[in-house]
């Protein structure tokens, strides 16, 4: 399968970044306004690459990539920002040119398989239509592409299997299909929001494994959502960590889980269960996300950081403490903390 | 991966067969089946023509060349049960027919784009909901002239917020719906959305809806036909024999019993058959 035809006239400054997203903040308005939902978040997703989106339930990461993908509740505004996508701002170019992304270079991946399925359609009409709408192909092309891509994400008997409704498969093969839709549109990029979070654990590897070889053989760029820090070791290339709606920390996955340049990222790591330490009490962190609308005054996470110092009340930039490794930690990038990997 | 061996619940499957299962609903569908096999076969198996008089027989009783007798023209009474079961076939369909002409695309489109289109077709739908239906449909007919079609066609107009109201609560719950969200995440659009993705989704209410409505639309031809103003005379139907023999109590008093019972009946019908399917298609959701 080749990419589909694009502009690839991307800014200077993300040369070679596939998608780039440059300060999004995001407002909840309607009943209870609350501004800074998301603020300020800034990331880029390489051609090929895998990034991670990680955080607490709560942070802002979904809201990050619905608004990639245009789903934004409609309590949620865009207030600032952009959205580049192959050199289109997703965020002003209007529904027409969206419909276009969405679905063909864009692909998308839900958390839930069977709610994400049309329950009166069939799997192979709901893989068909990416291709019916974005290659304008008859229906006995598109179904032919459909079986093709059911074989191509591990379906059995994938000609029998096209004419089966959702509810006639297990969560993995829903999943699956889901997947078979997202590359259907031959995409450039696809985004997963929590894509294995509702399957088994067996089922999630496969998921993963399956991801991973999509990705090699269509040079698959993928925005992994994730809380899954075990995935994120495994599966991507760079981390992009938010907290209560900011990134807090980005950086190649190797460099965050070596030497994590920020409080949150190093706690994050320190409250993953790990064999070698069995028997010893398990790190938390404690207390929970703030809630949008009362979030603290400068660094958002101080209420529970264990390094908390006066600076901290102070707004904290972004700043670049390696190759691609950025924190908003102003303690960390002067040097007077290493938070290290908390055991 | 081995394949799923979860059985799916019949209803699910065939929700006609499922109705059919019941012993209440197969009765009445069998009448369903009878009262449309009669309208379609009336010119076959009507012993007389509905409208030829014979005066000598005017108020003939019961007999074995009028099974049922014959009106205050001396027409058979039983002929014109057979050809007034057409009316009361088609002219429930033209009035469902216009209400969800009306109410289905307003209320997928309400349901969808909320906001200002909703709040606006809503008012409009309540409006037309609090004016009494038959007055109502009386001022419609009094503006498009006397007639069956236009009555029918009335009767439609009033119904159409009820249709839109129907489709437009299932359109916003099944909205919400994380499907509908990947049909735009693949570049849907909404038209598409609303027609491939949604309507498949809320095909049950409204099928409950239209098959209430149709029982509905039927007393409504037949009050419009008892005062005169639904099918014209000499052609008949169940409500405009019923006005003849209203007229003419003194003289017959028993010519209502056969409209009466086949409007009964046939609105008992179609009320049976919308619970049925109501009963199984919400088994069907919650399973």
């Amino acid at each position: 399968m080749t990419a589909a035809p694009l502009a690839t006239g991307t800014a200077p400054d993300t040369a070679g970044a596939l998608l780039s997203v440059r300060g999004l903040t995001l407002d909840l308005v309607g009943g209870t306004p609350q501004p800074g939902l998301v603020q300020g978040v800034e990331f880029t997703v390489p051609k090929g690459r895998s990034v991670a989106l990680i955080g607490e339930s709560g942070c802002g990461k979904t809201l990050t990539a619905m608004a990639i993908l245009g789903l934004l509740p409609r309590a949620v505004r865009v207030v600032s920002g952009e959205i580049v996508f192959a050199g289109t701002d997703l965020l002003t170019c209007g529904p027409r040119e969206l419909r276009r992304i969405r679905g063909g270079p864009v692909g998308a991946v839900f958390q839930e398989p069977m709610s994400s399925l049309n329950p009166t359609m069939t799997v192979g009409d709901q893989i068909a239509e990416a291709r019916r709408i974005h290659f304008r192909e008859g229906r006995r092309t598109a179904r032919e592409h459909a079986r093709e891509l059911l074989d191509r994400v591990g379906i059995p008997d994938a000609r029998r299997r096209l004419d089966s409704y959702p509810h006639e498969m297990s969560g993995g093969m829903q999943q699956r299909v889901m997947i078979a839709a997202a590359i259907a549109g031959e995409p450039r990029l696809v985004v997963a929001d929590e894509p294995t979070t509702a399957l088994d654990v067996t089922i999630q590897a496969e998921i993963l494994e399956l991801l991973r070889d999509l990705r090699r053989d269509l040079g698959l760029a993928v925005l992994l959502v994730t809380h899954d820090l075990g995935v994120v070791a495994d599966f991507c290339d760079e981390v992009v960590v938010m907290y209560a709606g900011h990134v807090v920390e980005r950086a190649p996955v190797r460099d965050a889980f070596r030497t994590p340049a920020h409080p949150y990222t190093s706690a994050l790591l320190g409250s993953v269960p790990r064999s070698d330490h069995a028997r010893t009490p398990l790190q938390v962190i404690g207390g929970r996300v703030p809630p949008a609308g009362s979030f603290p005054g400068g660094c958002r996470f101080q209420p529970r950081c264990r390094h908390t110092a006066p600076a901290c009340a102070e707004p904290q930039p972004d700043t670049v403490v390696g190759s691609g490794h950025h924190t908003r930690c102003g303690r960390v990038a002067a040097g007077g903390l290493q938070p290290g990997r908390e055991l | 991966m081995s394949a799923p061996t979860t059985t799916i619940p019949a209803a699910r499957r065939r929700p006609l067969g499922a109705v059919l299962r019941r012993p209440s609903s197969a009765v009445a569908f069998a009448f369903l089946v009878l009262l449309v096999g009669s309208a379609i076969a009336a010119p076959v198996i009507a012993p007389h023509d509905p409208d030829a008089q014979e005066l000598g027989n005017r108020f003939a009783g019961v007999s074995l060349t009028h099974l049922a007798g014959a009106d205050e023209f001396g027409r058979d009474v039983l002929s014109r049960l057979l050809y007034a079961a057409r009316i009361a076939v088609t002219a429930p369909l033209i009035s469902v027919g216009v209400a969800v002409l009306i109410g289905l695309p307003t209320g997928l489109w309400a349901g969808r784009r909320r906001g200002i289109v909703d709040a606006v077709s809503g008012r409009l739908a309540d409006t037309l909901l609090s004016l009494p239906a038959l007055a109502s449909a009386l001022a419609i007919v009094a503006v498009l002239g006397p007639g069956l079609t236009n009555a029918m066609v009335a009767v439609g107009i009033i119904f159409s917020p009820t249709v839109f109201r129907v489709v437009r609560g299932a359109t916003l719950s099944v909205a919400e719906e994380t499907f509908v969200e990947s049909a735009t995440a693949i570049g849907c659009s909404t038209r598409r959305t609303l027609w491939v993705h949604i309507l498949p989704n809320i095909a049950a209410p409204l099928l409950v809806q239209v098959t209430i409505l149709m029982g509905v639309a039927l007393l409504a031809e037949a009050s419009l036909s008892f005062i005169g103003l639904g099918v014209q005379p000499p052609e008949a139907s169940w409500g405009s024999m019923l006005g003849a023999a209203y007229r003419n109590q003194y003289d017959a008093p028993y010519a209502v019993v056969p409209p009466g019972i086949a409007l009964v009946l046939t609105v008992l019908t179609f009320n049976t058959l919308g619970d049925a399917l109501r009963d199984v298609l919400a088994g069907r959701r919650a399973s």
